[in-house]
């Protein structure tokens, strides 16, 4: 008889609080901004970059590899464009996952890596070469470190939001980006120009889309429901 | 003990010197026109050393012999030490000051006559922890170099400026410098951040690069082939990994280069 009332208001405990956390966290619609980035006029020629000083990465590459300023697919589609919420409540979470960027073939993969504050970054060197790590911060902190090959990741991350140029001094070609942003809704664009940020509650938002030559470009776009609102950035495109 | 010491000393100098007259360690042929003149003075440095070396040691050697069991007292330089060194710093500058009027000639003809008219110019940038190497294009113009327009990632290591610069649209960037053999090369260099040094052994010549000064050299290879360029002048952290080719190629094989670079 004891062992049933026991269980009866144990059980009756648990739909209570169970109750409560769904009442806590109600189901939030949220919407989608997806789009394209291209690009009108004509951009600067990538050229073949020369490792001759780097036989090992020579070796990796059986055609030129070329710069990765400007990448772009068919349709004057746009990649390494970071496309990211700038302003507006987009509930973002601090992010914990580590992010990795390699060094391999004497080139940074990938070419433009997206942070949040605090986000463990995990700098790794695939070469048989050895690299030197230079993010050259202004905002946050500057370092500067050299890994040889075979050793173990270099560990750091970065306070507030940035962009900065990273840089090997030994192989003056490498070049590349750590982006620092607040938002967790963020996407770095492919050679298709795409990109979608999805779960932003209903609001209204700031989308910012960077390019690393060409700037930035921002548009409002407001967001009700579980919609996804399909928007567009068009850069425009110099030689020099 | 003192015999067995002069036995050692003059082991090691018969041995080291054996070593630097056999050539056991020695440059690389020599590919330039000016090369023979640097040989002939490197020789000439090296025997005057070496003779002076090879009995000074031989020298040192016989007197730790000749006193290792003698009670005699050792006897004194006439007039004591201040003539000793007076002596020995007169008769060593006098050796050097013969060298230095002897290789003048040579010094001159590299790095004192300015280069042919001719001349292939490229102007060549150090940096940590890279050469470029420029050449002018087929407007024969090199563009102006604005430091503060160096970009590395989009490849302008010299900071052109091609959107308001017509002469600087044709210039071509290379990681290696290419050259045509049998003609005179006058190179320009610059240094981006410090100090850097061109060495190329095979070509007998080294220079540094001074930030601030634009420094010339000219020289003229007369073989084909792929040699090695080395910076001589420590300069951080990669220094041992700065390095780049010096490709020297028929003058038919370097017009169709210049044209396969062009931007």
């Amino acid at each position: 008889m004891r062992s049933t009332l026991i269980a009866a208001a144990v059980l009756t405990g648990v739909v209570l609080v169970g109750s409560a956390m769904v009442r806590v966290a109600p189901p939030v619609p949220a919407g989608t901004i997806s789009g394209t980035v291209t690009y009108t006029g004509t951009p600067p020629k990538m050229r073949p970059i020369d490792m001759a000083k780097e036989p090992t990465c020579v070796s990796q590459h059986p055609t030129p590899v070329m710069t990765e300023t400007v990448v772009s697919g068919p349709n004057n589609t746009l990649g390494w464009v970071v496309v990211y919420i700038s302003a507006g409540a987009d509930g973002s979470t601090p992010a914990t996952a580590p992010v990795r960027y390699d060094q391999h073939g004497c080139l940074y993969i990938p070419h433009v890596v997206v942070l949040q504050p605090g986000q463990p970054l995990q700098v790794t060197n695939s070469d048989k070469a050895a690299h030197n790590i230079h993010p050259l911060a202004r905002v946050n902190a500057e370092w500067n470190k050299s890994q040889p090959p075979e050793t173990a990741p270099i560990q750091a991350s970065f306070d507030k939001p940035e962009f900065i140029p990273v840089k090997c001094n030994i192989h003056p070609w490498m070049h590349g980006y750590f982006v620092v942003l607040n938002t967790s809704h963020h996407a770095v664009t492919g050679p298709d120009g795409a990109f979608s940020l999805a779960g932003l509650p209903p609001g209204t938002y700031t989308v910012t889309a960077w390019h690393e030559r060409f700037g930035t470009l921002t548009q409002d776009v407001t967001i009700s429901g579980t919609e996804t609102k399909s928007i567009s950035f068009v850069f425009k495109a110099l030689p020099y | 003990m003192g015999k067995l010491f002069a036995v050692v000393v003059t082991a090691i100098t018969l041995v080291s010197a054996a070593i630097f007259a056999m050539h056991v360690w020695w440059l690389p042929p020599d590919i330039s026109r000016l090369g023979a003149g640097i040989d002939h003075q490197l020789s000439e440095t090296m025997v005057a050393a070496g003779v002076l070396f090879v009995l000074a040691q031989l020298a040192l050697a016989g007197f730790v012999w000749r006193s290792a069991d003698s009670t005699r007292p050792i006897r004194r330089f006439p007039g004591g030490a201040t003539p000793m060194v007076l002596l020995a710093t007169a008769l060593v500058g006098v050796e050097i000051l013969v060298l230095t009027f002897v290789g003048t000639k040579v010094w001159g003809r590299i790095f004192l006559a300015p280069a042919a008219p001719g001349a292939l110019h490229v102007d060549v940038q150090a940096e940590q922890f890279a050469f470029y190497f420029r050449y002018a294009g087929p407007d024969g113009t090199f563009g102006g170099a604005h430091p503060e327009m160096i970009d590395e990632a989009a490849t302008n290591f010299f900071g052109l400026d091609p959107a308001n610069d017509t002469t600087a649209r044709d210039d071509v960037v290379a990681a290696t410098l290419a050259i045509p053999v049998n003609r005179e090369v006058a190179l320009t260099l610059r240094a981006k951040d410090v100090s850097h040094a061109f060495y190329v052994p095979d070509l007998r010549i080294q220079q540094d690069f001074v930030p601030g000064l634009v420094v010339p050299l000219h020289f003229t290879a007369t073989q084909t082939g792929k040699f090695e360029i080395v910076c001589t002048q420590l300069c951080g952290l990669g220094h041992y990994n700065m390095r780049a080719y010096v490709e020297v190629m028929t003058p038919e094989a370097f017009d169709q280069w210049l044209i396969d670079q062009a931007p």
